[in-house]
This record gives structure tokens, C-alpha cells and sequence, in this order.
């Protein structure tokens, strides 16, 4: 099922938390969700699951406004919330078919439903234990486990590694990730790594509007355009070699570090790399050093969301 | 429908694990049977085979009873934000309420059925009115069935359950007294406001054994204004402000 969202917009008092959002997601995407806190992410996911309801705009699941059929859609989508909330007192198997019932898994197959969780999500060890006496990460997989449960063909998980160890993370993502290929799943974080790692497109919302919309790769190269290339060339005057360098066509600028070092800057949407190589090699100088300095997601992050 | 009822069978669950369950049924059977059959206006120094003793000692137990049991209901879900889960799963505002409200229903009346060996007891030893017994009971039932939408409605207004146990003990006041007072001291149409919307004259009536649907339509509409309040708040998380 595909998810449409069209001019939302959702105002709190004088301040608009979502302004203006338009995007969509495909079935088998997963959309990595980033901002700063209180960019909007988490009331764009509650719009989303018909929690709260839109002040303008509209969000349509699989070509249904959630306006007219937001009942009747909430049976297509599976929400673990911020904070993710559950019943304390609760066993974790009680509570699991508590959210099939009530998410309309006929009886009969809620036994097998509830099984099938408790073996995907790892609960097996503690799946007769009160949801209470569970540690985080443990209550984090009955979160995902309730927001599975029913087999749903949308996730919205918002911050779903949020408090779990480095292992655990890492199998949630794989799982994520697993689920991703047939499904359509949102899922927010702050962690930009976790986007990388699990998702094939990143949307960065800052101050409830969209200001970037791509993958990971197309980000990086809209941030900077260019390409930044550290070599160290030896075997050749500095000036002489910096200044054939800057006369090579794809070079922007070039910066000496010295002692042989170079910082090569290319002009946007071109490599350096190869000029730079048969330049040296031309002029029988020796390569010691080249490495391209990649764009960090984070530098990305900042420059769209300071 | 199978909604509100999976919600029921939660709550009622919930009930009986965390033993609220039980100590409301250990201190209503006590107080009830300690007032109807030991002590005070019991059914001995009445000398007549009736529950009367017991029907106006229950008005008042279920009175402070039915606010502790409602009142983390609503008000709960919402702080701890559990509620945020079960109104994004396919139920209605309306199914969740209804639920709860069943649930919390069923409880007292679970307590309520517990006493009917009392009516047995004296079905044995004298002759009982059993209309006026059955009438008494519909009484209690319905009487619980206005407080337990008044206890939902308050702990839907607010995410502290001791706000809730006294706002709903405060509302429920003016129903059980104050309304009364009001009306005799009143006089012409206030005077007669006042006495319709009392609950104690309703109830009264009913225990007496006579049926009388203005009292029956009285309590359920309390009922439906209380779940539509609670439904109400609710809602309004939606509204922009």
C-alpha cells in the first residue's frame, strides 16, 4: 500500500509543528524520517496513523483519504510509538493477543500470529513475564512484536532502536530491513547512521517543513556537489605541481598543506581523480597519498537543519 | 461490537490481577453484610423479611466504591500514554469508552451478585417481597451503571487519578444528596428540577419495588451523557489549539 501525503499541515496554537508537507512512499520503501527535535516528525507519523486528526492537507493509504475511511485504514497499519507505551501489568503473550484481537485477527489464527512474533522478534525467553519486568530493549521488540502483529502492510515505527544495546540495534535494523521488502515502512530517528543502514530514502524535516528528499548518496552529492580529494605528490617542486593542478579542467581550487599535501577541490559534478593521476603520471610524479573525503550525513543534517 | 468487548475482557483481567478486583469484592460483601446483618438497622432489629437494610447501605458503599474503580480508566491511559496505542488500533473513541465502561459495569455487578445469598438466606426464613428484592437490585445496577459514566467521564478529563476519584465523588454528590436537599428546600419549578434530577428519589423508587420507566430513562440517560462527555474529551486531542 502506498502512502500520499499532500499539503499536511497541523497547527498548534500559533505555531505550525507540520507546514506544507508533500510526499510519498511506495510499497517496499523504507523512509527514513530525520530532524532535529520538534521538526514535526512525530505529529506527521501521528496524522499518519489517524491519531490526531489533519487540519489541512490530506494523507491517502492506498488511494483511500484517511478523512473519509481513517477507521476503517487503521487495520492496515502497524504503530510503535515514541515512547512506546504499554501496559505494565500486562504478560507479554496476554498483551500480544490483546493487539491481534483488537486489530481483527480472527481467533483462530491469533495463537499462530502471536507465535510467529514471539520467534521474530527474539521473545522467547521472556515472553511469560509481565511487559513491567522486561528491560527497555525487551519491551522495545514487544513494541515492534504489537505493531507486527496483525500483519499490517504499513509500519510506522517512530525511534524504534531507541534505548536498545548495539546487538540488539543491529537486529532490529536487520529486521526492519527484512520487513521493509514487501512492506511500506516509515520509521523517524535521530540517529543518522541507523538511516544509512536501513533505509532506501531519507526525508529531513526541519521546522515542519520538508528541506531534503533523497537517498543517502543523492543528499551527500546536493549538499556539496563537489568532491574533495587529499593527495600527497611527491618527486616535483610544490609550486610547480600546484600550479598544473589548478590549470587541470575539472579542478575548482587547490590548497597546499605541505610537505607535499594537497587538498583538491573539484568543480561540481566532476572527479578530480583521474586528471590529477595522468597529470602525475606525465610529469613523472609520485602518487603517495589519495584519498577522497566522502561527505558525511551529519555535515549534511546540519547544513539543511541549523 | 467484538471490539468493545476484547477492551471488557482486558479491563476486567486487569481488575483481577492487580487485586483492585478483590478488594473491592472483600470490602463491599463486608460492609454490606456487617451493616444488613450484624449491626445499626439490620435486617434482625427491623424484624421484616426485607433488603431494605441492605439496598440503602449498598447506595452508599457503591456510592465511594465506583469512583476508585473508575478512575484510572481514562486517566491512566492518557498519562502513562498507553492510550495512544489502543485508539491508533482499529476501535472508535466510542468502543474504547463502551468498553471500559462494561468493564468496569460488569465488576460491580459481579460484587453486587455476590450478596444474592442474602436473598436466598431470607427467602428462608421469612416471607420476602420478591418483586420489591428484583426491583431493588435493578435499582443498584442502574444506580452503578450512572456512576460508572460519571467516574469515566472525569477520568477522562484529566491524566491524575486522584483528580478523577474526586471530581467523580464530588459530581456524584450533588446526584446522591445534594439534588435531594436542594428539592425540599425548594419550592415551584426549581424545587422541581431539583427532585427530578435527584438520584437518591429515583433510586428510592425503584428499591420500593415499583418500576417506573421515568426512573430507568433517568439513569440511562446519565449513562449516555457520561460516555459521550468521556468521549467527548477524548476528542479532543484533535482540536488545534
Amino acid at each position: 500500500m502506498d502512502i500520499k501525503i499532500e499539503s499536511l499541515t497541523k497547527t498548534y496554537g500559533p505555531q505550525k509543528a507540520v507546514d506544507e508537507i508533500s510526499f510519498e512512499v511506495k510499497t517496499g520503501e523504507i523512509l527514513g524520517f530525520l530532524g532535529p527535535n520538534g521538526a514535526g516528525k512525530t505529529t506527521t507519523m501521528k496524522m499518519i496513523t489517524n491519531y490526531i486528526a489533519i487540519d489541512r492537507g490530506d494523507i491517502s493509504i492506498g488511494g483511500n483519504s484517511i478523512k473519509n475511511q481513517g477507521d476503517e485504514l487503521r487495520r492496515h497499519i502497524g504503530y510503535l510509538p515514541e515512547h512506546n507505551p504499554l501496559y505494565h501489568e500486562m504478560p507479554v503473550i496476554d498483551y500480544l493477543e490483546f493487539s491481534a484481537a483488537l486489530q481483527g485477527v480472527p481467533n483462530h489464527l491469533v495463537p499462530a500470529r502471536v507465535k510467529e512474533m514471539v520467534k521474530l522478534c527474539g521473545l522467547n525467553a521472556e515472553k511469560h513475564k509481565k511487559i513491567g519486568e522486561l528491560s527497555k530493549g525487551y519491551r522495545q521488540r514487544v513494541g515492534l512484536a504489537q505493531a507486527m502483529i496483525h500483519d499490517p502492510e504499513i509500519l510506522i515505527l517512530d525511534e524504534p532502536t531507541t534505548g536498545l544495546d548495539p546487538n540488539q540495534i543491529v537486529e532490529i535494523r536487520k529486521l526492519i530491513k527484512e520487513i521493509g521488502k514487501e512492506k511500506t515502512v516509515i520509521l523517524s530517528t535521530h540517529i543518522l547512521s541507523e538511516v544509512e543502514a536501513t533505509c532506501d530514502r531519507i526525508l529531513i524535516i526541519n521546522k515542519g517543513r520538508i528541506v531534503a528528499d533523497g537517498t543517502a548518496e543523492t543528499l551527500r552529492k546536493q549538499a556539496k556537489g563537489q568532491e574533495l580529494l587529499a593527495t600527497k605528490i611527491e618527486d616535483g617542486s610544490v609550486e610547480e605541481i600546484e600550479k598544473a593542478i589548478r590549470e587541470l579542467p575539472s579542478v575548482a581550487s587547490v590548497e597546499s598543506k605541505g610537505d607535499g599535501k594537497f587538498e583538491i577541490q573539484s568543480k561540481p559534478e566532476m572527479s578530480t581523480a583521474r586528471d590529477v593521476f595522468s597529470l602525475c603520471v606525465k610529469n613523472k610524479w609520485v602518487i603517495t597519498e589519495m584519498t577522497p573525503s566522502v561527505t558525511k550525513l551529519e555535515d549534511v543534517f546540519r547544513d539543511l537543519t541549523a | 461490537m467484538r471490539s468493545i468487548w476484547i477492551i471488557a475482557k482486558r479491563e476486567l483481567q486487569s481488575f483481577f490481577d492487580s487485586l483492585i478486583a478483590y478488594i473491592m469484592l472483600v470490602l463491599f460483601l463486608g460492609f454490606s453484610g456487617f451493616f444488613t446483618w450484624i449491626y445499626g438497622a439490620d435486617v434482625f432489629l427491623v424484624g421484616q423479611a426485607s433488603l431494605q437494610s441492605f439496598f440503602d447501605i449498598a447506595f452508599w458503599t457503591l456510592f465511594f466504591f465506583i469512583p476508585a474503580i473508575t478512575m484510572r480508566m481514562l486517566a491512566e491511559e492518557k498519562k502513562t500514554g498507553t492510550i495512544e496505542l489502543l485508539l491508533t488500533k482499529a476501535v472508535t473513541d466510542r468502543e474504547v469508552v463502551i468498553g471500559k465502561f462494561l468493564a468496569c459495569f460488569l465488576l460491580v455487578a459481579i460484587a453486587i451478585a455476590f450478596t444474592l445469598p442474602y436473598y436466598i438466606t431470607l427467602a428462608n426464613i421469612g416471607n420476602v417481597d420478591h418483586g420489591a428484592v428484583w426491583c431493588g437490585y435493578l435499582g443498584l445496577l442502574l444506580m452503578s451503571a450512572a456512576y460508572v459514566s460519571i467516574g469515566l467521564f472525569t477520568s477522562s478529563i484529566t491524566n491524575n487519578q486522584i483528580v478523577a476519584f474526586l471530581l467523580a465523588l464530588f459530581i456524584g454528590l450533588f446526584f446522591h444528596i445534594i439534588f435531594n436537599v436542594l428539592a425540599s428546600n425548594l419550592t415551584g419549578f426549581m424545587g422541581q428540577l431539583f427532585h427530578t434530577l435527584s438520584l437518591s428519589v429515583h433510586f428510592e423508587s425503584l428499591s420500593r419495588g415499583v418500576i417506573d420507566t421515568k426512573d430507568v430513562v433517568y439513569f440511562l440517560t446519565i449513562v449516555g451523557i457520561g460516555i459521550v462527555l468521556a468521549e467527548s474529551n477524548l476528542a479532543k486531542r484533535n482540536l488545534s489549539n
